[in-house]
């Protein structure tokens, strides 16, 4: 009766036998099809590298006045543009704009892409109960997971670069936005809907005229979060080859250097900043409609 | 009479997982309260028979939870009968497919909400263009409607605006004008003006009543107010627990209710307002048609009533005493009746409220002559009947009223004009 005072497990050989026959499984099926995956990825890395390097190789004032045009065009705020105008210079004049640039570029990309995936599987998610019920618990995980334990497989399959610290960081970034959608379209009014329909819309139209632009506050909060965690991601993914704002982080840790941390944190925080500036008053400009009152 | 425009027949609904399965124990008539103990189904709706004609605004009427707003997502489907027929213009719509239920939905019926359901996101212009943008109308014809509609009801001028910016009542203008901006013959209207304060209720249902007049067309109104069913109803069927209680015009609700719920009901209601005369006028019995004043004289000595209406072929004339009749007699017996010999009386209109007229009825020892529109005497109001309705007689008693003694489908056709067919 040892398993009253002992815990019952795998005996230890039972156990490495485990671990093996896994390890080894997945090590022959990314050598048989890690190649093939990583060509799958190229157009997407083609599309990385000539992002960054137009980033960076484009003239400074080139770059803040495109940014600040966006800024413009988003918040038309002049207090917003005019501050994202100096903390970009002051960045630059740090001697971090090229750092900046790439992790800039990555970010972009990076929530393009989640975008792209994260909203069709919310509306997947809101017009099906079995698809939230399986979807659910892999966001879960995919929150939770500690970043480094999801980083292993994904450098055993595609080694380490760009594209794997892209897909780290999509991993850990898109699960706010695939909630937020689906939220967001369960929330919409029922008697909206229910008008909609009364009045014969057909299924397209009542997501794209009535489910997403009702759901749009909340999609807008998705977005908002997931560019939020990809940026905190951003150090994590250098530690595989990623290149920007992280790698001086992470030699600042490793080495102690501690200005060079508290800048490059700075210039990380200061592109968090702008981006949840911009993209929040272009929510609030957007749905300026739901409140009364001219 | 011609075939009724919308034919609910055998409608139930029974909301729970597996509704089917447990319909034998409602045709078996086991109680709401039964069959949710027994199985965990709800009982939304339960044999419910009706026929709404073209031009009526029929008003289905009950308290919350009764199912009235679960029985109008019947009409256009909103919501599926466990089982049951819903047959418009003789086409069975629980057998169209997606599409032609899409098309169904665009063209024939519209509805208005309670809470207006506009797309907060779409200007009121937008709004109003919604059901045409369905149909995929295009753009500038679209515009040119909804403008058209908005002068309509009234909100010329706020098609810039998105709903937010706008009040209650104007946000439910806006639902009206888009109900009526697809041209769909057939209005549904879920509790349209409950969420609206009672001043603005009131206008919205004149203006509706103004609409209707203009437009003529059938509209299911969902209401739990009572004054309201009477006011814009031309036919109002009581639903409770998902039943249906009674179905009749306003006046034969308020005589001659079905049973205690509805009379619970009516027991508050200002029936002076809410009954016209011609709901309780009699039949006139004092009418004469004599040509002489010996005639008259004559006649109404045979009637024993001291008075009479005069009528001849134009129409009513006037009102005449024996006593007075009596005193010209022997010099101009023979003499036909003319002006000279009416007396002073008023004259009321079939149309008018009660209310407007209790001074004059009660003022007069006789009788009130209600002579209608083409100037034909259509019958006498007098004290005694006013009263009686006033101070609710007791409704079992079927003898004080000519009406209770018939069966529902004829008197409806002696209250009141049945709709334009």
């Amino acid at each position: 009766m040892s398993w009253l005072t002992e815990f019952p497990q795998l005996s230890r050989r039972d156990l490495l036998t485990l671990r093996q026959t896994l390890d080894e499984g997945y090590r022959s099926f990314s050598r048989s099809y890690g190649e093939a995956i990583e060509n799958f990825f190229d157009p997407l890395l083609a599309f990385l590298v000539w992002f960054e390097n137009l980033l960076v190789e484009a003239p400074w004032w080139v770059v803040i006045a495109a940014i600040l045009g966006i800024t413009h065009y988003a918040a038309r705020s002049i207090k917003l543009t005019v501050g994202v105008g100096i903390s970009l210079f002051l960045v630059g004049f740090f001697g971090m704009w090229e750092d900046t640039m790439s992790t800039l570029s990555i970010i972009t990309v990076c929530t393009l892409i989640s975008i792209a995936l994260g909203i069709p599987m919310g509306i997947l998610m809101a017009r099906s109960h079995r698809a939230q019920s399986i979807i659910t618990p892999v966001l879960d995980i995919m929150q939770t997971m500690p970043a480094f334990v999801y980083l292993i497989p994904v450098v055993m399959l595609l080694g380490i670069g760009k594209i794997p610290g892209l897909i780290a960081v999509i991993i850990y970034a898109i699960p706010p936005v695939i909630r937020l959608t689906n939220l967001g379209i369960r929330l919409v009014d029922k008697e909206v809907l229910e008008a909609a329909d009364a009045y014969g819309v057909t299924p397209m139209q009542r997501l794209f005229n009535v489910q997403l632009p009702l759901a749009m506050p909340n999609i807008m909060a998705g977005i908002n979060q997931t560019i939020m965690m990809a940026l905190a991601m951003v150090v994590i993914a250098s530690m595989i080859g990623v290149s920007g704002l992280g790698q001086p982080v992470l030699r600042s840790i490793t080495n102690q250097y501690f200005t060079l941390g508290i800048l490059n944190g700075a210039a990380i925080v200061v592109l968090a900043i702008i981006f949840d500036r911009v993209s929040q008053s272009y929510a609030k400009r957007s749905q300026r409609y739901m409140r009364s009152g001219s | 009479m011609t075939s009724p425009l919308i034919r609910i027949e055998g409608l139930y609904q029974l909301f729970g997982k597996n509704p089917q399965t447990h319909m034998h124990l409602v045709k078996a008539g086991k109680t709401k309260d039964e069959i949710l103990a027994e199985t965990g189904h709800t009982l939304g709706l339960k044999d419910i028979n009706l026929e709404i004609q073209q031009g009526e605004i029929f008003v289905i009427m009950g308290l919350s939870g009764s199912g009235k707003s679960t029985l109008i997502r019947h009409f256009n489907r909103l919501i599926d009968p466990t089982e049951g027929r819903v047959i418009v213009e003789d086409e069975d719509i629980m057998e169209l497919d997606a599409k032609s239920l899409r098309n169904f939905r665009q063209k024939k019926m519209s509805m208005v909400f309670q809470r207006f359901g506009l797309l907060p996101h779409y200007t009121v212009q937008e709004n109003v263009a919604f059901g045409l943008r369905a149909q995929g109308v295009g753009k500038e014809e679209r515009e040119k409607k909804a403008k058209q509609w908005l002068e309509d009801v009234g909100l010329a001028g706020y098609e810039n605006q998105y709903p937010a910016q706008l009040s209650g009542g104007q946000q439910q203008r806006v639902g009206l004008a888009r109900a009526l901006c697809t041209d769909a013959e057939i209005l549904l209207m879920d509790e349209a003006f409950s969420a609206l304060d009672p001043l603005i209720r009131s206008e919205m249902q004149d203006q509706l009543m103004a609409l209707q007049d203009r437009l003529h067309k059938t509209i299911v109104f969902i209401t739990h107010d009572l004054d309201e069913a009477l006011r814009i109803g031309d036919r109002i069927a009581i639903l409770r627990d998902g039943e249906l209680v009674q179905v009749g015009q306003p006046a034969d609700i308020l005589l001659h209710p079905a049973d205690d719920y509805v009379e619970k009901f009516v027991r508050d209601v200002n029936r002076a307002r809410a009954l016209t005369v011609e709901t309780v006028m009699k039949p006139p019995t004092h009418r004469i048609d004599a040509k002489t004043i010996n005639d008259a004289l004559a006649h109404m000595r045979s009637a024993k009533s001291g008075y009479a209406f005069y009528v001849n072929d134009e129409g009513y004339q006037g009102f005449v005493s024996e006593e007075n009749l009596a005193k010209v007699a022997k010099e101009k017996g023979k003499e036909p009746l003319c002006e000279d010999y009416y007396e002073d009386s008023f004259v009321i209109s079939p149309e008018t409220p009660l209310e407007e007229v209790i001074p004059q009825t009660l003022d007069h020892d006789h009788p009130l002559p209600v002579v209608n529109e083409a100037g034909e005497l259509t019958g006498e109001l007098s004290r005694d009947d006013l009263v009686q309705v006033l101070t609710h007689t007791p409704t079992s008693d079927a003898a004080g009223n000519d009406d209770a003694s018939e069966d529902e489908g004829t008197a409806k056709g002696t209250s009141k004009e049945p709709p334009a067919a």
